[in-house]
């Protein structure tokens, strides 16, 4: 059943004289993309119901730059992180969880040398320690009972930071068929979005990338492609549309996956 | 005495061509912008230990992997054999470290042909994969013309070099029993002969023997001496032909994987001089008129040209094998979409020797009116990249060459502020409103409001 939740801010905790442990860092896809938004929202009852302290930074959350650093633009990337460098270090935020890859890489990897030190986890990494804990039970698993779960590998998740086990630990908490396609972990194909692509057209070629990335998942005869990213869910999604398969495979963010059966989400 | 001579001679000039061609790419790569790659040694060696010598990355195409793991323990160990050779050469002698110890001796003879037979085998079936077999990244664009001759060059080199280590053996094992017949017979061994001492065991080359069998004794001499006089004329050959070719890899490959990146690999260089300005212009008490100091350098930001590049990624492209299992993993590649990431590796090569030679005509570098931007690598194949690390996964001796992507784009961006149209209003849309896309600042967290509805 789905409660009501009030979600706090780092402003509203601070000002009641409190401390929130994990920060949650929504990113810009989290914020704004209709598709991603859900993925938050899964996020977000996840660790309600979990009993973390979190809060998010709302108004106060900016881009973390990634694009712009990615396309060659340092001196925004440089403005962005800064700013919000000042914001984090003047909450002093320790801890930060976020559902994008990208600035999952960008904050954990590249703000330090700007004086952002933080502990930074990838969702996939939160849910599957909750899980493991005992906080997160996932009531209603069964429901996922002989369906086929293949994980797609965000690159500035996997290759970039050898994160390949807990997306997938976490999956096997469902009771569902875990396959694996032909390229995975280390030899994953990118969906094509990385890189600042995700806000231009494509080079000229043969072939979308995220159309040879579904081929790929298609491939292994899935219900579920599972995502750790919003980009990677957009090209996914889209490249089964390509298929028209949408009605029979789904496109879902681990979060997702794990808040459904756990019955967190509103019916 | 002639012979020795002669061999010095040829043994010499083949080093100081060997040494002169190092010398030349060492000044090459010194022009390259400083970079510290010395820290964490520990990691270092562990690194260069499992990726060159372990040859660990190179297993992720069994195939491949196992052929070239032999070529390469026969190249490694056989060269203990062509010391004793180059020894033999210089001394007079014939099988000079026989002396030692008759049964090791034999044994290590015997484990060199049956090295150099595998490295033959190998040779032919790369021989084979790269012109019989369709192999899409042996024939990609880049390997057109020199690339593809080259590699020929070296298999045939070594399968002939291979064949008359064998054959060598093959006549000497002839000769030796030559010997052995006359003595059993009581006969005085002529002088020509007693050379051929009773030495080694010819486990491989024992086939070849009927090849030879049908000559005299003078015949058998010859051959022999023709082969050691090919085979080791053919190694310095070989010697001062690698570093022309992409074939310095069996050099290069162990100092590169030493100088690894060893930051995750998502993890993009930190521009100082960038940061240095953003703090400046964040800073309310800064000056904002401030002159810098007259004797400053303007800063150039991104690259260019060989020479705004580092020397590591200088380092890399001389590195560079061609294997191309970076391009046949890339997704723009795979797509069919211009960008490769050996081109651009092959590219700064090409371009460096290009500069290296402009450097050697008057002791700098001047201006040619060409640079590795545009001349060499396009904006198109730049664009095209994902930054999503395939390539440097694929490496097998730890190349990154989507950091020289990455210093190409800043160029563009941050001195020509040239970028495609759509790039241009997504660094709008963070600069103005904090998102890649237009939408209010103030809207970030709509999706509160909505998560109870």
């Amino acid at each position: 059943m789905a409660e009501h939740i009030t979600v706090p801010t780092v402003a509203q905790l601070v000002s009641a004289g409190e401390v929130p442990e994990i920060l949650f860092w929504v990113g810009c896809s989290g914020s704004f993309d209709d598709r991603a938004k859900k993925i938050t929202k899964a996020i977000v009852r996840i660790l309600h119901h979990a009993g973390v302290k979190y809060a998010v930074l709302g108004a106060e959350e900016t881009c973390t730059g990634d694009p712009a650093k990615r396309a060659g633009n340092e001196f925004l990337f440089q403005m962005q992180a800064m700013q919000n460098i000042m914001v984090l270090n003047g909450y002093e935020i320790k801890k930060i969880v976020t559902g994008c890859p990208h600035c999952f890489n960008i904050l954990k990897n590249e703000y330090p040398e700007l004086g952002g030190n933080y502990e930074v986890m990838h969702h996939t990494q939160l849910i599957n320690d909750l899980i493991k804990e005992g906080k997160l039970a996932i009531k209603g698993g069964e429901s996922f009972k002989g369906r086929r779960i293949t994980f797609h590998d965000p690159c500035y998740l996997g290759r970039a930071n050898d994160v390949y086990e807990a997306p997938r630990e976490a999956l096997q908490a469902l009771d569902a068929e875990l396959v694996e396609m032909r390229r995975c972990k280390q030899k994953g194909l990118c969906c094509g979005a990385g890189g600042a692509q995700m806000f231009k057209e494509a080079e000229p070629g043969n072939k979308e990338v995220n159309v040879e990335r579904t081929e790929d998942a298609l491939e292994v005869k899935p219900n579920v492609i599972a995502t750790g990213c919003p980009f990677c869910n957009t090209m996914m999604t889209d490249g089964v549309k390509n298929f028209e398969k949408e009605d029979s495979v789904e496109v879902k963010d681990v979060a997702e996956l794990i808040a459904e059966a756990a019955d967190l989400l509103p019916s | 005495m002639i012979a020795q001579i002669a061999f010095v001679l040829v043994f010499a000039a083949g080093i100081f061509l060997f040494a002169r061609r190092v010398r030349e790419i060492r000044r090459n790569i010194s022009i390259g912008q400083a970079v510290d790659r010395t820290d964490r040694k520990n990691e270092r060696w562990r690194t260069m230990t499992m990726v060159a010598l372990g040859q660990s990355k190179m297993v992720a195409r069994p195939i491949a992997g196992f052929l070239h793991l032999l070529v390469y323990v026969g190249f490694v160990l056989i060269n203990i054999e062509v010391l004793e050779i180059v020894l033999d050469g210089i001394t007079g002698h014939h099988r000079l470290f026989a002396s030692f110890g008759g049964g090791v001796y034999d044994a290590l003879i015997g484990a060199f042909e049956i090295l150099a037979a595998l490295v033959l085998i190998a040779c032919v079936v790369f021989l084979i994969r790269r012109n019989v077999i369709n192999i899409r990244r042996f024939r990609m664009k880049e390997m057109d013309g020199w690339p593809k001759s080259d590699a020929n060059i070296i298999l045939v080199a070594e399968v002939l070099l291979m064949f008359a280590l064998l054959s060598m053996n093959a006549c000497d094992a002839l000769l030796q029993g030559k010997v052995a017949e006359l003595m059993a017979a009581g006969q005085e061994i002529p002088e020509a002969l007693s050379h051929y001492i009773e030495a080694g065991s010819f486990p491989v080359s024992s086939m070849l023997q009927p090849l030879y069998a049908g000559m005299d004794v003078d015949g058998l001499i010859m051959t022999e001496r023709f082969m050691w006089w090919f085979h080791i004329i053919g190694i310095l050959a070989f010697l001062v032909y690698v570093p022309y070719s992409k074939h310095f890899h069996i050099i290069m490959a162990f100092p590169n994987t030493w100088y690894s990146k060893l930051e995750p690999k998502g993890q993009m260089t930190n521009m100082e001089a960038v940061t240095n300005e953003v703090k400046l212009m964040l800073d309310p008490s800064a000056d904002p008129y401030a002159a810098p100091p007259a004797d400053a350098a303007p800063v150039k930001f991104g690259a260019k040209d060989v020479q705004d590049l580092t020397w590591k990624q200088l380092f890399d492209s001389y590195t560079c094998t061609e294997c191309g299992r970076c391009s046949s993993e890339c997704p723009a590649n795979q797509t069919g979409k211009l960008l490769s990431p050996r081109k651009i590796m092959m590219d700064t090569r090409d371009r460096l020797e290009e500069v290296g030679k402009n450097i050697q005509s008057d002791g700098s570098i001047k201006d040619d009116g060409k640079s590795l931007l545009r001349d060499y690598i396009s904006e198109e194949e730049l664009w095209a990249c994902t930054t999503c690390n395939a390539c440097t996964e694929a490496c097998p001796v730890n190349i990154d060459p989507v950091s020289i992507i990455l210093d190409l784009r800043r160029h563009l961006i941050m001195e020509e502020s040239k970028s495609p149209e759509s790039i241009t209003s997504m660094f709008n849309n963070v600069e103005n409103n904090g998102a890649p896309w237009a939408f209010p600042a103030a809207d970030r967290g709509k999706w509160i409001e909505e998560l109870n509805a």
